[in-house]
């Protein structure tokens, strides 16, 4: 059975369900036991229209569950009334159940949460495996957040940043279990895409797309980080880059620029240089000063500063770092980096080693560490820097279910 | 079943024997160590043993109350504080024996020049729910 089948026709049914006037956390719930059901049955028992049979089968349910409960009387006289199934595909449904999984009462957590079960068909054991919390935390956030969007009227037109943020968190932050976050994130702005006519929801999916083309080549077979500039460039995934740069191509000719356009348009670049050398890093340059003026962030100081450092020379480099604040994440291993390509080792050995006690992640550590160490082995000791930090790793969630 | 708690430190541990600072290593010596501990965890886990590993940053920050109506107060890091958390992994395993044969194990992960770092661990064993029969 094709799970991602199953689970793309999720936000329709639950739209058709919340259309017949079931409220949005009843109806959600019913849908969860008619996706587990056809699970169940579907292999042995493949229905003749999977959208019809999982309508009706939630439909049941969704009554089952509000006959239930006596203090309903009055809702379920409402759905006795309502027309039989057979209501059309809706595209309007799906976006609805996009804004309001995003609604800005929702703390970014919750607003993830809820729209990988909602949208995305996944259950709560699957979010809570891919988020490294227990299943009843899990369960119980995603109730919070129905409980907070309950008052919000499923017609409300929403802002469709706040659903690329939430798209974006996806993609980037999660240990994922038996899900593929990355995949879940392209598919659901793959799906957004279908019912939205947006430049940065296709910046996002360019970005999602040219980004995941270099997953394989992103780490050594022991696990460790490979850097852009040494991935081996035959690893990445050329379909998916090519799908990518067409979508951007597309967006950016509408001339309304934002910054998932933008940050596509810097992973483009990278993916047009057959080697590293090749770069072409005035355009990422140019590049990132689009992004400052569009976000003002310093993080993306930070990235340009790299950037000007290979355009322009390290120097030049550490001209672009110098007014930024040095709490920055990832400022020390920015300054290690263009200090090595200054030629001065010793700096760059401390700055890396100090990179790796403020990394936030231990494949950066261990990346930054070794850094340290590569440049130590080479001039020899002696330094300063601390204890071993290799260990432990936290290790991901065992896989299954 | 007994749950125990390895735990690493950055410091107020004594020192190994073979401690020497991670970036003095080779880089080889470090993905040798580290293929080293994740291997240990992949054997626990096919084992039936292993609970969590988790990994902890070297700053932190120390918060109190400060009574009502006021922000919590915060201070630290502090440079002399004597015990500084690594990070852990916690078992679940048959007897202390066990717990102390599988924390030598994981002592022995390999550091500069490939020798063993003989890094002390604390094996703190967690309180456990109440039994049932009590008499």
């Amino acid at each position: 059975m094709d799970e991602h089948l199953l689970r793309s026709l999720t936000p329709g049914v639950l739209g058709i369900l919340v259309r017949r006037g079931a409220d949005f956390s009843a109806a959600e719930d019913a849908v969860q036991e008619a996706l587990i059901e056809a699970v169940r049955v579907w292999p042995e028992d493949p229905p003749r229209d999977p959208r019809a049979w999982l309508v009706t089968v939630a439909w049941r349910r969704f009554l089952d569950a509000t006959r239930s409960d006596s203090a309903r009387r009055r809702r379920e006289d409402l759905v006795d009334d309502e027309p039989a199934p057979g209501v059309g595909p809706g595209v309007d449904d799906t976006l609805q159940l996009y804004f309001l999984c995003a609604h800005p009462s929702l703390t970014p957590s919750s607003a993830v949460a809820l729209t990988l079960r909602a949208v995305g068909g996944l259950t709560t054991r699957q979010i809570a495996r891919a988020y490294l919390v227990p299943e009843a935390t899990m369960a119980q956030r995603i109730s919070r957040a129905k409980r907070t969007v309950s008052g919000v009227a499923f017609d409300q037109p929403g802002d469709v940043a706040t659903v690329l943020r939430v798209l974006y968190l996806v993609f980037n932050e999660g240990y994922s279990g038996d899900v593929d976050l990355a995949d879940e994130a392209i598919r659901l702005t793959r799906q957004l895409a279908a019912v939205i006519d947006h430049p940065e929801v296709a910046g996002l999916l360019a970005l999602m797309l040219l980004h995941h083309a270099r997953r394989t080549a992103r780490t050594a077979p022991d696990g460790s980080l490979v850097t852009l500039a040494e991935q081996d460039r035959r690893l990445w995934d050329t379909a998916s880059i090519a799908e990518g740069v067409a979508i951007l191509q597309v967006a950016l000719a509408r001339d309304r620029l934002g910054e998932f356009q933008a940050q596509a348009a810097i992973a483009a670049l990278h993916a047009d240089a057959p080697t590293a050398g090749e770069t072409d890093w005035v355009q990422v340059v140019e590049w990132y000063d689009e992004l400052v003026r569009l976000t003002g962030s310093p993080v993306v100081r930070l990235n340009r500063a790299v950037a000007v450092g290979e355009a322009d020379g390290p120097r030049a480099g550490l001209a672009a770092l110098a007014p930024l604040d040095e709490a920055l994440p990832r400022h020390a291993a920015v300054a290690a980096y263009l200090h090595e390509r200054d030629g001065d080792l010793p700096t760059a050995a401390r700055l890396y080693a100090e990179g790796a006690r403020q990394a936030s992640n231990p494949a950066e550590r261990d990346h930054l560490t070794r850094q340290a160490a590569r440049l130590n082995a080479r001039r020899g000791p002696p330094s300063e820097a601390g204890r071993p930090v290799g260990t432990p790793t936290p290790r991901r969630a065992p896989p299954g279910s | 079943m007994a749950k125990y708690l390895l735990l690493k430190h950055y410091r107020g541990a004594p020192s190994g024997l073979n401690d020497v600072p991670m970036d003095q290593w080779t880089p080889q010596e470090i993905s040798d160590h580290i293929q080293y501990m994740n291997d240990f965890a992949a054997r626990l886990e096919e084992s039936g043993e292993y609970v969590d590993g988790q990994a902890l940053a070297p700053e932190g920050t120390f918060v109190r109350y400060d009574g009502e109506g006021r922000p919590p107060v915060t201070d630290g890091p502090f440079a002399e504080t004597k015990d500084l958390i690594a990070g852990w992994m916690a078992i679940d395993v048959d007897s202390y024996e066990r717990a102390v044969e599988l924390a030598g194990e994981l002592s022995a992960a390999p550091g500069a020049g490939g020798k063993p770092i003989h890094e002390w661990l604390e094996l703190r064993p967690f309180l456990t729910a109440p039994p049932t029969i009590t008499e």
